[in-house]
């Protein structure tokens, strides 16, 4: 009898078993996901990808520093969403969230139209992980950079 | 670990840490929390919603590891049958949800001011939200095979084990898809996150894991004098049957 295995061991190759199937199962299932489980499109992928134009989609990305323009009527903004590799110009009326800034992140709703400008309407602000107390906020950068150092 | 499996043992012990964890507990979230609300300064962009953070993450952080628990619990109780284990993963469950259920109630009010909506169905929220509901469905499934009887853990177990794909999921939403939540700010010995937020958060996460590890041994304690009481019912009523 010393060759039968203990139902215990059997039951605990038996779960092992299982386990490896059902993470398999889960990988394969997020990476055919991968591209539908976004919640929006990158600028680069607006480039190499297009939607269709009029669909309803979302665009993520930064905010340009310096391309947010306020057009005569007072309510409608212009701005670019870049990210380092491809730009798109967007166009939206209304009121922007407390975060939306230059230099950080948006998520713009709408359609892209046929002059190719991302007409939103609505925009939501993305935060990113960085937690910075506001006393630094009027610190130089490098001012900051060494008091975040400093109590490392 | 088998030395646990006399209820009694583990009842001994059991009642020796459930008030300790408890008032350590409450007392440390107590302070952290305090600190959060008064003394940790506005953050740069978000201003005073910041605080929120000190609730917000460690809920999360315990919603998917009491998960993470329940499935440690269904592996023992599938392979070692360990008397305890079934009991212990019904005992987490309750808590569980609570800390999902929290977690998303105060994202969903720091992402108003933040984001400028409640809700979008991005990877990490919706996600988070399944596990809600993985809860709410473990602790039906539980309460449903234990009023069936003895061997009844076996079912909820497997369901437990199954639900625990979901916890990578959560976690790498926002790395393996574009999503509207940020990316976790605290990785492997590196953090984005200020002192002043960071240590404010670690000491709340500490707390709530004492008050979860306090609440688990007392509704650990209450479904075993359940059973016992069950049992004693049961021989009582065989006994005037057999007069």
């Amino acid at each position: 009898m010393s060759t039968a295995i203990k139902p215990k061991h059997q039951r605990l190759v038996l779960v092992l078993v299982a386990l490896t199937a059902l993470i398999g199962a889960a990988l394969l299932a997020a990476w055919a996901l991968r591209n539908q489980a976004s919640y929006f499109y990158l600028p680069t992928q607006m480039a190499s990808d297009p939607p269709e134009q009029g669909r309803a989609v979302r665009l993520g990305g930064m905010v340009e520093t310096g391309s947010i323009t306020k057009q005569a009527d007072g309510v409608t903004i212009a701005f670019v969403v870049g990210d380092g590799k491809a730009r798109v110009p967007v166009r939206f009326r209304g009121i922007t969230p407390d975060l939306f800034k230059e230099g950080s992140g948006v998520v713009a709703e709408g359609r892209i139209g046929s002059d190719g400008i991302f007409v939103a309407d609505n925009l939501l602000a993305k935060h990113d992980e960085k937690y910075v107390p506001r006393e630094m906020k009027d610190m130089s950068e490098a001012q900051a950079r060494q008091a975040v150092k400093n109590t490392k | 670990m088998h030395g646990y499996a006399n209820p009694a043992r583990f009842l001994r012990l059991a009642r020796l840490f459930t008030a300790p964890l408890l008032i350590s507990g409450l007392a440390l979230a107590g302070l952290a929390l305090a600190w959060g609300l008064f003394g940790a300064p506005p953050e740069k962009l978000q201003g005073d919603s910041v605080r929120i953070l000190f609730v917000h993450v460690p809920t999360a952080w315990l919603g998917m590891g009491a998960w993470s628990a329940i499935a440690v619990a269904s592996l023992t109780e599938l392979v070692w049958r360990h008397p305890l284990a079934g009991i212990a993963a019904r005992a987490i469950a309750l808590p569980g949800a609570v800390f999902a259920a929290l977690c998303l109630i105060t994202g969903s009010l720091w992402g108003r001011p933040a984001w400028g909506t409640w809700w979008v169905w991005d990877g990490r929220l919706t996600s988070m939200l399944v596990l809600l509901f993985l809860y709410l469905a473990y602790i039906a499934l539980a309460d449903a095979a234990n009023r069936d009887g003895d061997g009844g853990s076996r079912i909820p177990a497997i369901f437990g084990l199954v639900g625990a794909v979901n916890i990578p999921i959560i976690h790498y939403s926002v790395l393996w898809w574009n999503s509207l939540h940020q990316p976790p700010s605290i990785t492997m010995g590196k953090s984005e996150m200020a002192p002043e937020f960071l240590f404010g958060l670690l000491a709340a996460t500490i707390g709530f894991s004492l008050i979860f590890g306090g609440v688990v041994l007392a509704r650990m304690r209450t479904i075993l004098a359940d059973s016992q009481a069950e049992a004693r019912l049961r021989r009582r009523a065989m006994e005037a049957s057999d007069e």
